[in-house]
């Protein structure tokens, strides 16, 4: 089940441009990780090395090490298509597969990874992650109609669903809420404050409120300037770092004095 | 509105003034007058294609659409569209079930999985096959394609003969199996350059959806690309669709024509529509032409209901195709 992460020298690149270099940082199994800092300083590329999907973009690449209980994802013999399985992801928009149901969009997962079995099971599947994801009684009804047809936090919960119904080790969210009304970010929020009993979870935002309030441990990474590959600065206790973090410039972001 | 206002004739600067709209009229003008222009030149080639093939049915001894023989300076003329029609649909569509499969392919290969190195000058390519006169396929197809299909032939109505379509019971390759041949490859370049676009266009965020959950890159097109392709996909081989079905001279060159409904694909037997103008049209007296314009008027009807029924596909898949077209 839940897994713990150790990232160790990593650094990312966008063709021969860094976006990030020498990240060390330790993630505890079944709790929720918050990323935060000023745009551009590469905290979703973080995120994205941490399921292997930052080598999707062409000509990126990473170097250094992502244990997962031990298990360097990027030694050799690893297939990023199994990393991907095991470490779950949320975006920024959400993004359902706009041709498939409801339905299909929540069993996308399980057919891909050859887990759907029998129908009955599949069915059980699908429910039992809607209502993870606090979405099953608003779709209950209309599991066959397009999941494009939702609004954008339920699309964002059904994204949830998807990613969820594959029991991944790990979920990562990138902004999971910026593109959500507020009644929609308090159902996702809600969300993750159950989902961690059960998931390792790691959330990138630029609200420091919604950091304060869902996550145990948080990471402030910053950039000197634009254009110099972004470094994580300082990490620890959310309360620490909201009250009294050790780094002069973390103070003046969590401060809104930048950022 | 036509209430009086007294005192916003000249003050209010709202209303326009004979200043301005000078160039609008003008353009106005052509536009609406070009417009008309075209639709009254169109209705008129419509009503004069119409009353010459009407005339030339009227003077037909068979029944136009039942009977299979093309004899309009036979006496009585005897000519119906049965042989040339099937014809015309059973090539478009051999042309469509090797082509549209073979495009998307190539479609997807540029799209999805060649290096950009390699994508960007088979992408060139394809748009300059496009773009080749439809005359040079059928001379490539004459002089190189029939002699190399003939084994072909033989081996599949040796082997597939128990099949109707494959019963080979006459000699030769120009045959609707080769015309389907010519027809598809001629096709394959606009269906896979429009399909290539297509792809292109699929939202990065739906391919990483699909990545993101651990699908491979095949698994990821089938769950994200072809989906938000599909619509577009259609319109393509539509638009094959429709240039095989009208296709004249690379058809005519190909086939050894022999107007009798057939499935037979092996033997050199069938014509269509278009191949069947370009044969006759040269020895045709004035009442012959008339019966090809009748047949020409059905090769647009059948281009007709082939568009509409694609859009029709198209429409129903709307709902559930999101940001597709
Ligand atoms: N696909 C990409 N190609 C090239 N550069 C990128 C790409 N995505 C992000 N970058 C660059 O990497 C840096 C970090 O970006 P990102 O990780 O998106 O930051 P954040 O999520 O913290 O706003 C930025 O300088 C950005 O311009
Ligand atoms: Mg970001």
């Amino acid at each position: 089940m839940a897994k713990r992460i150790d990232v160790s020298g990593l650094a990312a690149y966008y063709g021969n441009t860094p976006a990030l270099r020498d990240v060390n940082m330790s993630i505890e199994a079944r709790s929720v990780t918050a990323l935060i800092g000023p745009s551009g300083c590469g905290k979703s590329t973080f995120l994205r090395t941490l399921n292997r999907m930052h080598e999707v973009v062409p000509g990126a690449r990473v170097e250094g090490k992502v244990m997962l209980d031990g298990e360097n994802l990027y030694s050799p013999g690893i297939d990023p298509v199994f990393v991907r399985r095991a470490i779950g992801m949320v975006f920024q928009r959400p993004n359902p597969f706009p041709t498939m149901s409801i339905y299909d969009n929540v069993a996308a997962g399980l057919r891909l990874n050859g887990l759907a079995k029998k129908r009955s099971q599949l069915d059980d599947v699908v429910e039992r992650s809607l209502r993870s994801a606090n979405l099953w009684d608003e779709v209950k009804g209309r599991l066959r109609r397009p999941g494009a047809g939702l609004s954008g936090g339920q699309q964002q919960r059904l994204c949830i669903a998807r990613a969820i119904a594959v029991e991944p080790q790990v979920l990562l969210m990138d902004e999971p809420c910026s593109a959500l009304d507020p009644i929609s970010t308090l159902a996702v929020e809600d969300l993750i404050a159950e989902l961690k009993t059960r998931y390792t979870i790691v959330i990138v935002t630029h609200n420091m409120q919604q950091a304060a309030r869902v996550s145990d441990v948080t990471g402030f990474f910053n950039v000197e300037s634009h254009g110099e590959p972004g470094k994580l600065v300082e990490m620890g206790d959310t309360s620490k770092i909201f009250t009294k973090p050790d780094e002069k410039a973390t103070e003046d972001y969590v401060t809104g004095r930048f950022g | 509105m036509s209430r009086a206002r007294p005192d916003t004739k000249t003050t209010s600067p709202l209303r326009s003034g004979s200043s301005t709209g000078a160039g609008d009229r003008v353009f106005r003008g052509l536009s609406r007058g070009a417009g008309i222009a075209l639709l009254g030149i169109m209705a008129a080639i419509a009503a004069f294609l119409l009353i010459r093939g009407l005339s030339a049915i009227q003077g037909d001894s068979a029944n136009f659409l039942t009977e299979q023989r093309w004899a309009p300076k036979d006496d009585p003329p005897t000519f119906g569209i049965a042989a040339i029609a099937f014809g015309t649909v059973l090539s478009s569509l051999i042309a469509m079930a090797l082509a549209v499969p073979v495009a998307v392919g190539v479609a997807l290969f540029i799209s999805h999985y060649a290096p950009r190195r390699i994508a960007i000058p088979l992408g060139y390519v394809i748009d300059l096959l496009a773009a080749v006169p439809s005359v040079v396929y059928g001379l490539w197809g004459i002089r190189f394609l029939v002699p190399r299909l003939e084994p072909l032939h033989q081996w599949l109505g040796a082997h597939l003969g128990f099949i109707p379509l494959f019963e080979k019971s006459a000699a030769g390759s120009r045959t609707m199996l080769t015309a389907g041949v010519v027809l598809a490859i001629m096709i394959l370049p606009i269906i896979a350059a429009v399909s290539r676009e297509v792809f292109l266009q699929v939202p990065r965020d739906h391919e990483e959806a699909a990545l993101a959950l651990g699908a491979t890159r095949w698994e990821m097109i089938r769950a994200a690309v072809l989906p938000f392709g599909r619509p577009g996909v259609i319109s393509a081989a539509m638009l094959g669709l429709g240039r095989a079905l009208g296709e004249t001279v690379a058809v005519a060159m190909v086939l050894s024509p022999r107007n009798v409904i057939s499935l037979h694909i092996l033997n050199p037997e069938g014509n269509t529509i278009a191949a069947n103008i370009a044969n006759s049209f040269g020895e045709a007296d004035d009442f012959a032409r008339d019966a090809l314009i009748a047949s020409g008027l059905v090769l647009f009807v059948i281009t007709l209901i082939v568009n509409a029924s694609a859009r029709l596909i198209v429409a129903r898949r709307r709902e559930f195709a999101g940001a597709a077209i």
